[in-house]
Order: structure tokens, then sequence, then C-alpha cells
């Protein structure tokens, strides 16, 4: 056996397999369900009908892998043949229609299968591009000589095609605008039904404590709270070294170094403590609430809650409001403690000032109300962080997309009225005095 | 009381007769898109109703506007005898109790096991004391199935599993009336006929009324009592009748959709 004679051996195999493979994907119980023996005398008497084919390969230096796609055009006259052959497969090189075009064609498209082996929608595909091309230049398309699916195939992608039109998702900027007032509105309904709700389901369960979910309450309040001291912690400190550095730069210049302890009282009693637990509440906390929520939404889980009449406010938001509302304040206190301590720090070190200088520094001008001013703003904010996280959660869409936007929503409203309602409280406490 | 019975042969029903479920012209939509107009269909006690359709042909929504989840834009739902979308929301309440809704995946409350699942329409509804409240879920589980799944979260079972737990919490306030969406959606066939076994032994023994959207043919033919059919392009109900009346029907939507079975029937 010489050298061609065993590449002629190896495509015949090439081909026997192939045709083994097409019988399985055809689903032709008759042909493989028979012996190996008939199965082998198919596929030779297969690989006999290319027999022009195997002879070029024979030819060829270089083998060349015999089930490949293939595709010929041939103009005589008004007819153009297109032949087809050999295992179309998506996942590989295939002939391109508009590299096999003829320049000019009139009269017929006449498409002949040759030794077509495999075929999947990258055949169709082709085929389709031919028809088109065959609709533009006026020719006649010929196709009553492929196999039956392949015809009822490209009678199917050629309906979607006609179907096709693109859908024009622009407005003009009246409609946008139309559009994005009415959602607007839409909107503040809900929120205002949302706390309306809310207001209702509190009276209930304060006039039946009893169907509370206790429960789950506690559980919250040990997620939100006692979960978030390690970061209230360290973002406090942290806060309370920066603002006792900038004052340092101040008012180091007057030699009033030791005011820092009365600047970083004032700042975290009244101001940083509640803004800084609240904020990172609203990253923690009420993100949390709105993807728990949201996903249990599109598990239909509230839907479930309805149905038996039982408020979803009620049951899911009530529990979390009010343990963001007791927890807010005790983790406001611990920041400004945290923040003190982060001050008391950067005075030591950098302005020598004694630890109990600095506290009795700050204790002259830190008072009770200072501290009720930071307090009551912390119940504010914990509310602000409930009530955002569940109304985005509850809101969401039936959708992972929506439940993921509910959570950045969740976070980016509660952060905006956290920052609103402390402006308001500053013009308040003003006002009154405090 | 209403009777639409043109010539139908009346299911069997174990007791009673009389309406549970009557719509009247109810129109349901959203956004101000109209999915269903015209609608009036009636339900008997005891009946096992099917509404059938093609995808998108606005079954889940009259699913979702029966239970109260969604506002009907128009027309009156009125169960045993009392309407429902002109009630008072205390009495809304009350006839909600009345239900039991089996959802699609089951919508069992993940964070709950499964016997706080079954338990927390009677907490809040029974002042049994908790033995009673462990006891009654427990039994409810046993019912559907699941002994030995008490304490299993819902992502700790299977889908069928699933679903029957979702059954035993529907079942759990010993509903009149039970609402079923597609509940063989996404089933093998052999926990399809488990679940319908199931159904049709709710019905035997409780007289319970079941509503279910489902268009799987094998519960049609094999469950269905009456069934009505909703179109998309019609907006609303283009059959109404048994099973088998259906099936010969002389309109193509109808006889084409239940085909299959009146071929080789079930």
């Amino acid at each position: 056996m010489d050298r061609l004679e065993m590449v002629d051996q190896r495509a015949v195999e090439v081909e026997e397999k192939c045709v083994e493979r097409v019988h399985i994907r055809a689903q032709e119980p008759p042909l493989s369900l028979e012996a190996p023996g008939c199965t082998f005398k198919m596929a030779r008497q297969k690989g006999l009908e290319h027999g022009p084919r195997r002879g070029d390969i024979g030819a060829m230096p270089v083998l060349q892998n015999p089930t490949d796609a293939r595709a010929t055009v041939r103009a005589d006259g008004d007819l153009v043949e297109l032949r087809v052959g050999g295992v179309w497969r998506l996942s590989e090189a295939l002939p391109q229609w508009k590299d096999l075009a003829p320049a000019k064609v009139s009269g017929r498209l006449r498409v002949v299968p040759d030794g077509l082996g495999y075929w999947d929608m990258s055949l169709l595909l082709f085929l389709d591009q031919a028809a088109r091309w065959s609709v533009v230049e006026r020719a006649e398309w010929d196709g009553s000589a492929l196999p039956e699916r392949l015809r009822a195939l490209l009678v199917q992608i050629e309906a979607t095609r006609e179907a096709a039109t693109p859908v024009d998702r622009c407005e003009n900027l009246l409609v946008t605008v139309g559009l994005a007032t009415r959602k607007a509105v839409r909107e503040m309904r809900f929120i205002l039904q949302f706390v309306g709700e809310c207001a209702l389901a509190t009276r209930r369960s304060v006039l039946n404590p009893g169907h509370f979910r206790w429960k789950d309450c506690l559980a919250e309040m040990q997620a939100c709270g006692a979960m978030a001291l390690p970061v209230v912690s360290l973002v406090s400190f942290l806060v309370g070294l920066t603002l006792a550095y900038s004052g340092a730069i101040v008012l180091r210049r007057y030699g009033g170094d030791i005011y820092v302890a009365d600047i970083l009282g004032v700042a975290m009693t009244r101001e940083m403590g509640a803004v800084m637990a609240a904020v990172v509440l609203a990253g923690r906390t009420g993100a949390a609430f709105a993807a728990q929520l949201g996903s249990m939404k599109v598990n239909e889980e509230i839907d479930a809650l309805s149905t038996l009449g039982i408020s979803p406010v009620r049951f899911l938001v009530l529990p979390r409001l009010l343990a963001l509302s007791i927890m807010m304040p005790l983790l406001a206190l611990y920041s400004n403690s945290m923040g003190v301590l982060g001050g008391m720090v950067v005075a030591k070190t950098v302005l020598s000032i004694q630890p109990t200088a600095y506290w009795v520094e700050m204790l002259t001008i830190v008072d009770l109300p200072d501290l009720a001013v930071g307090l009551i703003k912390a119940v504010a904010f914990g509310l602000i962080v409930g009530l955002s996280g569940c109304l985005r959660g509850l809101q969401a869409e039936r959708s992972a997309a929506g439940v993921g936007h509910a959570t950045t929503s969740a976070v980016v409203t509660a952060i905006i009225l956290i920052i609103t309602a402390d402006a308001l409280f500053a013009v308040l406490f003003n006002a009154f005095g405090l | 009381m209403l009777s639409d019975s043109k010539g139908m042969e009346s299911p069997v029903v174990p007791g009673d007769a009389g309406t549970a479920i009557e719509v009247a012209g109810l129109e349901c939509g959203y956004d101000g898109r109209t999915v269903l107009k015209d609608v009036h269909f009636t339900v008997r006690r005891g009946e096992i109703f099917f509404v059938i359709g093609g995808s998108g042909c606005g079954k889940t929504t009259l699913l979702r506007t029966l239970v109260g989840l969604t506002r009907p834009v128009g027309g009156d739902i009125r169960f045993l005898g009392r309407s429902f979308t002109g009630a008072q929301p205390s009495e809304r309440l009350q006839m909600l109790r009345t239900f039991g809704m089996l959802f699609q995946n089951g919508a069992l409350w993940t964070s709950l096991t499964l016997r706080e699942n079954v338990s927390l329409p009677l907490e809040e509804y029974t002042s049994l004391p908790q033995e009673e409240i462990h006891r009654l879920a427990t039994f409810r589980l046993a019912q559907v199935g699941l002994s030995g799944f008490e304490d299993y979260y819902p992502a700790e079972i299977s889908g069928g599993m699933r679903k029957r737990a979702g059954l035993a919490r529907a079942l759990a306030l010993d509903p009149q009336i039970v609402f079923f969406d597609e509940p063989s959606a996404g089933l093998d066939p052999i926990n399809v006929r488990r679940l319908n076994a199931l159904v049709s032994g709710i019905r035997d023994t409780f007289g319970t009324t079941i509503v279910i959207v489902s268009h799987d043919l094998e519960s049609i033919f094999g469950l269905a009592d009456r069934l009505i059919m909703l179109d998309a392009t019609a907006q609303g109900i283009i059959a109404e009748g048994t099973p088998r009346a259906l099936a010969g029907s002389s309109d193509p939507r109808v006889s084409d959709f239940l085909r299959f079975s009146a071929d080789k029937p079930v």
C-alpha cells in the first residue's frame, strides 16, 4: 500500500464516520439499527458516490478533509447552477455566498445537492443569502432538488425575514417628557400609598402587638446592628482621625490646639455620628432589604402573602423598619465614641495633648442636647433607610435585572434623602435654638 | 342561581350544587392596555374548572384578577354569592381566607421551613395553640406526601416537592376554592399524575371548588369537569364546555388546541 492509497483509505474512514453521524442525527432508525457490516456497505456506497472527489484527493499532494462544506457556481447560459455538498457545520469555516455570486445573471438559479452530508443552520443561512440575492437580481429561484426538510426550513426562514421590521423605540422629545412625567406622578403616588400603608400597619400593630413579627424583628436587629459594628467602627474612627487632622492644621496656627477636642465633640455628636452610621447602613442594610424583597417578589412570595390577606407591609416592612429605627441611634452613639477616639489618637500623637485634657475640654462644650440632636436624626435616618430599601424592593420588576436596579435605587434614594433630611434638621434645630 | 348548562352533562358533585364563582362582564388589563374584556362564566361548587388558552391570552391575568392581585378594569366577580370587586376591605380580607392559591413555582417563603410555611396562615388567622398548629401543619404536609421534610427549607427540596408543599400551604385554612397557576409546569409526567390525583382527592374529600390555569392536555382530559378557552385576538372566551365537547368543536382554534388527546383519549 503506497502513501496515496493510505490517504485514500483515510478519506473513506472519515467519510464513513461522517455518514454514520448523519444517520444518527437524521434519526433514521432502520439504518442505525442495521448490523455494522451493512452500515459499512452503505457507507462505502455513499463514499463511492463521491468518486471524482476521492480521485481529487488521491491526486492532491496534501490531505484535505473530505467532509468540508463546499459550494460551486457554474453559469451556463440562462441557468446558474449552485452545487452544495459536504458537511455544513456552524462551527467550521464555510463558503460565503458573496464570494461566489456571479456578476450578472438572467433567468434561473438552480440549487443542486451534491453529496450533501450532515448540515445545520449554516447551510440554511447560506441558501437564504443565495435566495435573497436571486430576489435582488430577479433570477428565478429553483430549489426543487433540495431535500424536503431543507425546503420547508427555507420557507420558514423567509417568512421571518419578511416579518422582521425593526421596532423603532425612539420617541420624540414631547412624548419622552410626557412619559417621564407620567412615570414621576405614578412613582409619587406609589410612595405616598406606601407610606400611608406603613402608617396604617403601624397603628394595627400597636393595637395588636401579639401579631407583630417579633422574631423577624430581632433577627433583623442583629443583622443590621451587631453585624454592622466592624464597618461602623472603622469608618467612624477614620472620619474622627481626618477631622482632627484638618482641624489641627488651622488651630495650630492660632495656638488653639486644644480646641480640636471641641471640634470633634460637636461635629461627631451632632452630625457625623448619625450621618456616618446612616450611610453605612444605607449601603449595607438598605440594599439588603431591597434585594430580599425584590427577589421575594420575583418568586411570587409577596403575592402569596397578599392572597392570604396578609399585608406584605405589616409582615415584611414593619419588622425591618422597627429594627432599623432602634439600631440606628445605638450605632450613631457608638459611631460618636469611635470618632472621638480617632480624634484623641491624633491629638495625642500629632498635637501632644493628653487624653484626659482632651476629654475634659470636650465635655466643656458637648452637652446633652447635642447628643439628643444626633440621636433624633439617627432615628429619622433609620426610618429613611428602611423605607427606601423596602419601597424599592416592593417596586422591583419581576426579573433579575429588576432586583439589581431596585438595590441600586434603594441605596441612591436613601443617601439622597439622608443628606436632604440632615440639611432640613440643621435649619429646624437652628430655629429651635438647639 | 345562574345556570348555563346548555345540554352539557353536569359534573358529579358530591353533596350540594350551587354557584361558587360568578364572573360577569369582567374586563382586565394593566397600564391602559386591555387584555380581556366581556368575560362571563360561572363555576359550580365542587367543580374542577380549567382555564386554557395559548400563551399570552390572558389566563394568568384572569387568575390574578380573580384572586385580587390585580384590580379589574370593569365588571364583577362574585364568590359564593358575595361580590368581591365591590367588597369593603374588611369583607374582602374575610373572603381572601376562603381561597387558597398555588403559585407556579410554589412561591414558598424561602426564609421559612416547610412546616413554618404551612403554619403561617394558621398562626395569622386562628387562635390555635402552637402545638396544634404544629400538628396540623405536619398532617397537611403528610397529606401531600412530604412526611419527614417538615424542617427542610424550600431551597433544599425539588421542584415537584416545592409545588406539593405549596399545595399544603394553600390548603392550610381549609379553603372553599383553590386556584392553581400552571400546576404541571416544570414537572415530569409522573409528578403531574401524582399532583392530579391529589387535586381530585381534595375535591372528592372536601368538596372544594378548584380552578386551574393550565395547558397540560393530560390534566385537562383527566381532571376537568368543565373548561373555558381564552384567545388573545378575541380578548375573551371563545369556548366553554366539557373537554370532550370542546375537542369535537367545529372551531379549529379550539379543536386544534385539544387535538392530541382527542385522537388518543386518556
